[in-house]
């Protein structure tokens, strides 16, 4: 009797919780969960009724090949500059004093607080041909033509690199200041050099959190809208910015949904493989 | 295998001296315990000598060689922390086999001697386990094993024992002083504990503040103990008068103490029990005299007891005083 009436209570308490929890749904569900199925719906949708037609169409333009490379290239470029430039970046903060740890922070975390509109625009103020880059190698004699920084892979990779920076530094930092100093000085006790120390008892420790962050700015690397669009004037075009076109240029809303399918499950994909890789390398990594 | 050297090693931290010119010879071999309260020095005097830290003046030596400013990777040294400081990502075979890999030993010469270490600290069954799979006392384990399986000639133990309960303590205690007996290593333990000093250690150093206070056999230290700091962190101790005619003072442990029924006898100070407590194999006795003195006094549990309130006197022996101060 007595189980009997504690489940009662139980699932009286559990229906209030729904109650509670209900406006909440509604909203997930009409903001995001509804567009989502429309979206779907619009991508398999034809003149005759549904069918993968619009994928189809999409593979075989030559256009939507060369995007596709241009997201792919344009990705690993900004992921690999990130990956290397936000590990040594975390790493030297890891390693000031306290004052200077908070000073660093402040300031690599200082840019989130501006838009993203802002940021982007203000590499062209520092990348462009009179910028103050180009200034500055042609006064020092470095240079005797601009270099053009901008409308090209270089500019949009620099400006979505520095976008993504804090992304993976903030996550990497906190995981860095996290390893216990003693197994260094375990390992310097048990005659590993320092090189051997970082390699084989500093760096395993740190790798699932960095391998999180890289996935986290690979994911948002590959959706990236406004920095392509801005620092790469319409050269170099990434999958959101082709979505957009088919959206608001062209009128063809099926093909953008097409589009933005492939982008949710190349997504969802990088996401498993992050899974897989968590995974096995075990709960210490 | 070597002996341990220190003249004159200090460190300061700004105005505060951690470690104030500590003299020290620890002969090949030799188990000496270091024992003081928190905030004493003996880490920092653990990890001078581990060379984790820098001295601020003084030298040391271990064996011919002069490693005052030697970094930990060129002394050779085996150290396990409180902590054990294993590393997480690697297995328990990995752990031991990592100081042979930075010496570059060869894989049949590798597996050979982690195999013996393993098997020597009954951790074969475990060698694939990571550390987080591993229950404290084989964490332990494991972590003793990663500091001898190079051949250290020091070995160096930061309270090893201080995260295990008493039961596992006590059994490890045993035990690792078995394994230094076998080995024959040099070995430096710090503890706060004074029956784990005591008990482990051929000699045992009392730190306070930075300074030492002892350095003596186990026995000596308790009986004889150099001064009153010392005299009352290794166990209780009843202040009483020489009688030599001087205002000197002197200690008297409480198992000295002789306790007869005051209907018996005059002889000695008569006291009351104001409290007692009963510790299995012993009974401690709190005596109160009239003129305000009190006594602590330890009998075994068999023969005479006296009960609370009951009157007792208190006498000893002249040679069981030990002057201080």
């Amino acid at each position: 009797m007595a189980t009997v009436s504690h489940t009662q209570t139980y699932r009286r308490k559990s229906w209030g919780a729904v109650f509670f929890i209900l406006p909440l749904l509604i909203l997930v569900v009409i903001g995001f969960d509804i567009p989502i199925v429309t979206i779907f719906n619009y991508s398999i949708s034809s003149a005759d009724g549904y069918s993968l037609d619009n994928f189809y169409e999409l593979v075989t333009t030559p256009v939507f090949a060369k995007v596709a490379l241009n997201t792919l290239r344009i990705t690993v470029m900004t992921t690999v500059i990130v990956a290397i430039a936000g590990y040594i970046l975390a790493y030297w903060i890891s390693t000031l004093p306290k004052t200077g740890r908070m000073i660093a922070l402040a300031l690599v975390v200082l840019p989130f607080w501006i838009s993203v509109l802002v940021r982007t625009y203000a590499w062209i103020v520092v990348l462009g041909n009179a910028g103050i880059v180009n200034k500055t190698l042609q006064s020092l004699g470095l240079t005797a033509a601009p270099i053009s920084f901008l409308y090209n892979d270089l500019g949009v990779t620099i400006g979505m690199a520095n976008i993504q920076l804090p992304l993976l530094v903030l996550p990497l930092y906190a995981a860095l200041i996290r390893v216990d100093q003693r197994h260094m000085q375990a390992a310097a006790s048990l005659g590993a050099s320092k090189r051997v120390i970082f390699w084989r008892v500093f760096f395993p420790q740190t790798l699932k959190a960095y391998l999180a962050g890289i996935m986290l700015v690979t994911i948002v690397s590959i959706g990236f809208y406004i920095t392509p669009a801005i620092l790469g004037g319409g050269r170099v075009p990434m999958m959101s910015n082709v979505i957009e076109t088919y959206i608001n240029t062209v009128p063809r809303w099926e093909l953008a949904s097409a589009i933005a399918v492939i982008l949710l499950f190349v997504t969802l994909g990088l996401f498993a493989i992050y899974r897989r890789l968590e995974n096995r390398t075990g709960d210490e990594l | 295998m070597s002996d341990i050297r220190l003249s004159k090693i200090r460190k300061d931290y700004g105005i505060f001296t951690a470690v104030a010119d500590v003299d020290l010879h620890v002969v090949n071999g030799e188990f000496l315990t270091i024992l003081g309260p928190s905030g004493s020095g003996k880490t920092t005097l653990l990890a001078l000598i581990a060379g984790l830290s820098g001295p601020t003046g003084g030298q040391m030596h271990i064996g011919s060689q002069d490693v005052t400013y030697t970094p930990p990777q060129g002394r050779n040294i085996g150290l396990v922390f409180q902590s054990y400081a294993l590393f997480p990502h690697m297995t328990v075979a990995e752990n031991v086999a990592f100081p042979l890999e930075v010496r570059k030993w060869s894989r049949s010469k590798k597996d050979e001697a982690v195999g013996r270490v393993l098997q020597m600290m009954q951790l074969g069954a475990l060698s694939s386990r990571k550390p987080s799979q591993l229950s404290g006392g084989q964490q332990q384990r494991v972590a003793l094993a990663r500091a001898i399986v190079f051949q250290p000639n020091i070995l160096l133990l930061d309270e090893p024992l201080g995260a295990l309960d008493k039961k596992l303590r006590e059994e490890l205690q045993v035990e690792l002083k078995q394994l230094q007996r076998r080995l024959g290593i040099t070995t430096l333990l710090v503890t706060h504990d004074q029956e784990e000093a005591l008990s482990m250690g051929d000699r045992v150093m009392i730190l306070n503040e930075g300074k030492v206070q002892q350095i003596a056999t186990p026995e000596i230290a308790y009986l004889q103990p150099a001064n009153r700091f010392v005299a009352e962190f290794l166990g209780t101790a009843n202040i009483v008068s020489v009688s030599d005619g001087s205002s000197r003072k002197g200690i008297l442990r409480p198992e000295r103490l002789l306790l007869r029924t005051s209907a018996g006898t005059n002889k000695g100070v008569a006291t009351v029990v104001s409290d007692l407590v009963y510790l299995g194999q012993t009974v401690r006795y709190y005596l109160s005299a009239a003129d305000g003195t009190s006594f602590i006094a330890v009998r075994p549990f068999v023969g005479p007891k006296f009960a609370l309130g009951s009157a007792v006197n208190v006498s000893w022996t002249e040679e069981d005083v030990w002057p201080i101060d």
